[in-house]
């Protein structure tokens, strides 16, 4: 089948633009860079078409090329594996992947960097298909670290600022806490199982079903603390919201659709490992419920448009994390999906609103945009529709599933249920702030502008539009059934049910539930829906008065909990402190130095005291003659 | 042609003599034909190597390319020089790196050229002897050949503090080698030769059987000077000071080839002849590599040189070798191996790197840099990928080591194995906080904003050390399969016969139709 010309068409474009950017018109590189995308994606639907129409089985697709790396009885392969989950992976990253580069030859146009740009996205598009498509764990690992690689490169891509370069450093490090984790993980994994590729892997673990073992509870929490990292839950989710330094596309791409869905990738397709540790299971469920409400609570306060969206993404993800801990995999990837189309379309249309008002991020800095800019304001208040919940949107259909996994799924119950609704409302209450403050009301603009703000090209308002559209038809793929996701859950079916007894949330769900689900989060929506209009259009004197009423509670969220200012006075300056001040300067330079040296002046004195016996002094030489021999004699004298 | 076949070691080891003879009788204002004829010489060896290195069959158990020649007959001294896949793996790597060294120095050493060179090539003799040595007097004879040429490069080449530096780092050697040395003649008057296979085959039959008391000194009296020269934390405080004064050349060749003798030393001579001592003391050993693993990296984070910086980013590296060794099994020891040359593939790719800089800026200092990425976009770039190889990243070099060696560690001890992968983080929070500093953020020095990018000299530099960092991240099968016979030998003794590794302790059983794809288990591992 060649799985292989996926990837390697967009490194083919990372390595031309990369080595011959510098010295190609624009035009060109721009053609180079979409084109790679653009042909990836077309390999992906001509692959997925092959794939519907010969497995009748639903037999995934496995393909080895050559070992990557064989020692002792280890051994890897480079080779890819190609199944119903792979196939919607493929699919939203080269899809999403094709518009944002298209988006990005508008928004980057004449930056510094053009080529250095689309070289990166190529590269990065190359990483995540190999995440995703690599058939056992390791190169599975060296994807997820490329990702995290090109993420790097792109938060750090004006390099020249500092709080550019300090972000991207941030999120390497962060990640390579979670990636720690992923890696033992793997090692674990071969020390149980022998193997690392999926196939035999997951031919033994499904043996195992309903078997609780320490190992294999180890294996889950190691992987789910990459998942974590990769995610950005709590804790590890303070590399996030400083990514936004990056340019707009990239936030879009990487830190909304693609990258930082690779945690629910690895735990949906671990899925069978992660059913044999029930505990495992609670605990992510627990914690996608707790980011959830822990992300929306501090996206209320901010005022960074593109900060609430990044705080927008953590909470999301956490619905996810809490579908995959319900053990709803097929929901989790359901809303994966329709998150990528309707995340990337509000970044994009971020990304839309600050090329227009030359970089100004802050929502209380602009108002009444929707009359200067109507194509970015009406695909942004779907994307804002479409997040909330809003009836027949796709992020709605996704929502939903989730809220009734957790409630109805074997290890839900009416708490995950109760946090997650109340997340619904806050969700509807930050977007629809943002909304408010961004495109109605008065200007607030700043007199530094050169004139009224423009609406943006077409490269720029057809990705746009496009991604409009998916957000508002991608919960159509569940036509069967106005709530549960039929369709695609039985698409994935194959994948989820391998192995394992049961995928369990997944089934329908009884009547009343639906209806209890379905009323409540249309009255959560609702509801914030209204509060922000009230508050933020209706009666803009009654915001101004929320720092002062709230208080401390208001303080604890516009300050993100004081998570970064923890994190530096526990972890990072007493690292630094203790290495710079004990480790080398007391212990290295200190005293192993000092020991090292100090022998060195041993000898020295000792030979000087030495020196003292040779003076050339005859008369002393006879001094020490007699005391020997006297000394010598002594000796003899005593020992008999 | 046959005599070169049958006598190519030699051939690769006197290679750069003959070239430092030949500099010898050039007239020293004659910089170019000294130059050349070095690079002409080093490059040979190199492709001389290489031949060694691809004629090797991969399945070799033994010794290949056995030369054995008396050379004093009491006490018996044999010139007895052969290769396995560890010796020519690590012969690839230095014969690689002297050219490399040469290239960087190709402008940068004006003064005294001649005998910079024609000391540059005999280090390469010594090193590449030490590597392919076989009788315990003629390794040692090379052990402590390559010190002096090294005495001078630091001695006369080096920067400010070159005197204290130089001595401390003889002195240090020489307790170690001093001790091997007593080593090595106790065990001659106790088997009655300096051969290897001789010694080990003394040592290993029944009725020869090293009392504890014996084996425990003797294994202490190798393994200091081995340690000394790895270094192993607490004996690496020569290390930083060697490598800051040091010229370019000379701390690729120190950091790239010196260090992995230490290294090679443990898994030539240490583990094979006390494998009850080694393995004894293997747990306590461990604890020093780990201790310098994070030791190592969190030193690291600190330093405000350079220079200093890399050299104790490589007491960290050296530590997972170490760990990797002492792990005895098949992942570790072949993952250890494969990070010797990972390592002096990377860490001498990072010195040439700051060589570079020091030549454009005159100082190894961070704070003297900033924003470099801006004015010397190549240079970034390369310095970039070789620090990211360097911490670690899949699908270059330093990953498949690294990554072998955790898995071996954490099979021997889970604890060893979870607090090195903790390095791994350490690596990239020094890596790239070193980065940030020196090519990210604002120009804030006016000299950096006019700085050239690289020459065409160094682009072949570059370019080379990239094509091979990349090459083997992604393909490393061609070594790790050559080193199969050495790692199977060093664990048949240490284990009396028995190898412990791959009998998977699960007693899930897969069907033949998925084994036969996915689990090909090689046939030198099964258990007798």
């Amino acid at each position: 089948m060649n799985l292989w010309l996926i990837p390697i068409i967009p490194l083919v474009g990372a390595l031309v633009n990369g080595v011959f950017g510098r010295r190609l018109p624009q035009k060109f590189i721009a053609l180079i860079g979409c084109g790679a995308a653009g042909i990836s994606f077309s390999f992906s639907l001509w692959l997925a078409w092959q794939f519907i129409n010969s497995s009748s089985s639903g037999a995934p697709f496995i393909e080895n090329y050559f070992i990557w790396i064989q020692s002792g009885g280890f051994e890897a392969n480079f080779g890819f594996y190609y199944d119903h989950l792979t196939l919607v992976m493929t699919l939203v990253v080269t899809g999403v992947g094709f518009l944002i580069h298209i988006y990005s030859v508008g928004y980057m146009n004449n930056k510094e960097g053009f080529y250095r740009f689309f070289s990166y996205l190529n590269l990065f598009m190359f990483s995540m298909l190999t995440l995703v498509m690599a058939n056992n764990y390791l190169l599975m690992f060296a994807g997820w670290e490329s990702v995290g690689l090109c993420s790097y490169l792109l938060i750090s891509f004006y390099f020249g600022k500092r709080s550019a370069a300090s972000a991207g450093k941030k999120a390497f490090i962060v990640n390579r806490v979670g990636d720690l984790g992923f890696l033992l993980g793997i090692i674990l994994i071969f020390w149980i199982f022998g193997v690392v590729d999926f196939k035999s892997l997951f031919y033994l673990a499904g043996g195992l079903s309903g078997k609780v073992d320490t190992g294999l509870t180890a294996i889950c929490l190691l992987l789910l603390l990459g998942a974590v990292g990769k995610s950005a839950q709590v804790p590890l989710h303070i590399w996030l919201p400083d990514a936004m330094e990056g340019p707009t596309p990239v936030s879009a791409l990487i830190h909304a659709a693609t990258m930082v869905t690779a945690g629910i990738y690895l735990i949906t397709r671990s899925h069978i490992l992660f059913e044999t540790s029930p505990f495992t299971m609670q605990l992510v469920a627990l914690l996608g419920c707790f980011t959830a409400l822990y992300a929306a609570t501090i996206a209320l306060a901010q005022k960074d448009l593109k900060r609430i969206l990044a705080y927008s993404t953590i909470s999301q993800l956490g619905y996810m994390f809490l579908a995959c801990g319900v053990g709803a995999y097929a929901t989790a990837i359901f809303h994966l999906m329709t998150h990528a189309f309707f995340k990337a379309l509000l970044f994009l249309g971020a990304g839309s609103v600050m090329h227009a008002l030359s970089g100004e991020m802050d929502i209380y800095k602009m108002g009444n945009l929707r009359k200067y800019m109507p194509y970015t304001f009406y695909t942004f208040l779907v994307g804002s529709l479409a997040i909330a919940g809003a009836p027949f949107l796709s992020g709605f259909y996704s929502k939903e599933a989730i809220l009734a996994a957790s409630l109805e799924g074997p290890p839900g119950n009416i708490w995950l249920f109760g946090v997650a609704l109340l997340t619904t409302g806050l969700t509807s209450l930050y977007i629809f702030r943002a909304v408010f403050l961004t495109f109605f009301g008065s200007s607030r603009l700043g007199s530094s502008l050169a004139g009224p703000p423009q609406e943006s090209t077409p490269s720029i308002i057809v990705p746009l539009m496009l991604l409009a559209f998916f957000s508002v038809a991608g919960g159509w793929v569940t036509y069967k059934g106005y709530m549960g996701n039929e369709a695609l859950k039985v698409f994935l079916q194959p994948v989820f049910s391998f192995g394992t007894p049961s995928a369990a949330a997944d089934k329908l769900h009884s009547a009343n539930s639906q209806v209890l689900v379905l009323l409540s989060s249309l009255a959560a929506t609702g509801l914030g829906l209204l509060i922000a209009y009230l508050f933020f259009l209706r009666f803009p004197g009654w915001a101004k008065k929320i720092p002062g009423q709230l208080g401390l509670a208001y303080r604890l969220i516009s300050k993100k909990y004081y998570m970064d200012e923890i994190f530096n006075t526990l972890l990072i300056r007493p690292l630094q402190w203790t290495s710079d001040a004990i480790l080398w300067k007391a212990l290295d330079v200190g005293a192993i130095d000092k020991v090292v040296n100090g022998t060195g002046r041993g000898a020295i004195m000792m030979g000087s005291w030495l020196r003292r016996i040779q003076s050339g002094n005859i008369r002393s030489y006879a001094v020490w003659v007699t005391l020997g021999a006297v000394i010598w004699l002594g000796y003899i004298f005593y020992r008999d | 042609m046959d005599w070169i076949q049958s006598h190519l070691l030699s051939a690769i080891i006197f290679t750069p003599l003959i070239g430092a003879l030949g500099i010898v009788f050039v007239n020293r204002k004659r910089k170019n034909q000294i130059r050349w004829l070095a690079l002409i010489a080093s490059t040979s060896s190199f492709l001389l190597a290489i031949i060694a290195f691809a004629t090797f069959p991969p399945s070799q158990a033994g010794m290949e390319f056995v030369e054995r020649i008396p050379w004093i007959t009491t006490p018996r001294i044999e010139y007895f020089i052969g290769a396995d896949g560890l010796s020519l793996l690590m012969v690839l790597l230095g014969t690689l790196l002297t050219p490399l060294a040469i290239l960087i120095s190709w402008e940068s050493i004006e003064r005294r050229a001649k005998e910079f060179f024609f000391f540059l090539l005999i280090l390469e003799t010594g090193t590449l002897g030490v590597f392919l040595a076989l009788d315990l007097f003629l390794f040692y004879v090379f052990w402590e050949a390559m010190l002096i040429p090294m005495y001078f490069l630091i001695g006369i080449w080096g920067h400010k503090r070159r005197i204290y530096a130089t001595v401390k780092f003889i002195l240090f050697t020489m307790v170690g080698s001093v001790l091997m040395l007593v080593g090595i003649i106790y065990l001659y008057n106790l088997t009655g030769s300096f051969a290897l296979e001789e010694i080990l085959s003394h040592v290993s039959s029944s009725d020869h059987v090293l009392s504890e008391t014996t084996q425990t000194l003797l294994f202490f009296s190798f393994f200091i000077a081995f340690a000394i020269k790895v270094p192993l934390f607490p004996f690496h405080t020569w290390l930083p000071d060697a490598h800051v004064e040091a010229p370019t050349a000379g701390s690729v060749i120190l950091a790239g080839v010196l260090l992995k003798t230490g290294t090679y030393g443990l898994l030539r001579f240490c583990l094979p002849i006390f494998p009850e001592a080694a393995q004894a003391y293997g747990p306590f050993i461990s604890v020093l590599a780990i201790i310098g693993i994070l030791y190592g990296g969190l030193v690291s984070m600190v330093q405000q040189d350079l220079k200093k910086l890399v050299a104790y980013s490589s007491i960290s590296h050296l530590g997972f070798i170490v760990l990797g060794i002492f792990a005895f099994n098949v992942n570790g020891i072949q993952g250890a191996i494969y990070q010797m040359a990972s390592h002096g593939i990377s860490t001498g790719a990072l010195f040439i790197l700051v060589g570079m800089l020091y030549v454009r800026r005159h100082s190894h200092l961070i704070r003297d840099f900033g924003g470099l990425a801006a004015s010397v976009p190549q240079l970034s770039i390369f310095f970039i990928l070789v620090s990211l190889s360097s911490l670690g990243l899949p699908l270059l070099n330093g990953f498949i080591g690294e990554f072998l060696i955790i898995l071996g560690a954490f099979k021997a001890r889970t604890l060893f194995g979870v607090l090195a992968a903790l390095g791994i983080v350490i690596a990239a929070t020094y890596i790239l906080s070193m980065i940030q500093r020196v090519f990210f953020g604002p120009i804030t020095n006016e000299e950096n904003k006019r700085l050239r990018d690289c020459k065409p000299r160094e682009l072949l530099i570059l370019g080379i050390l990239t094509v091979v960092i990349i090459g083997m991240g992604i393909y490393p099968q061609p070594f790790l399969r050559r080193l199969d016979g050495t790692t199977k030998q060093i664990l048949t003794r240490l284990e009396g016969g028995r190898i412990y590794f791959t009998e998977k302790h699960n007693a899930l059983k897969l069907p033949v139709e998925i084994e036969t794809v996915a689990y090909r288990q090689p046939e030198i591992y099964c258990i007798k």
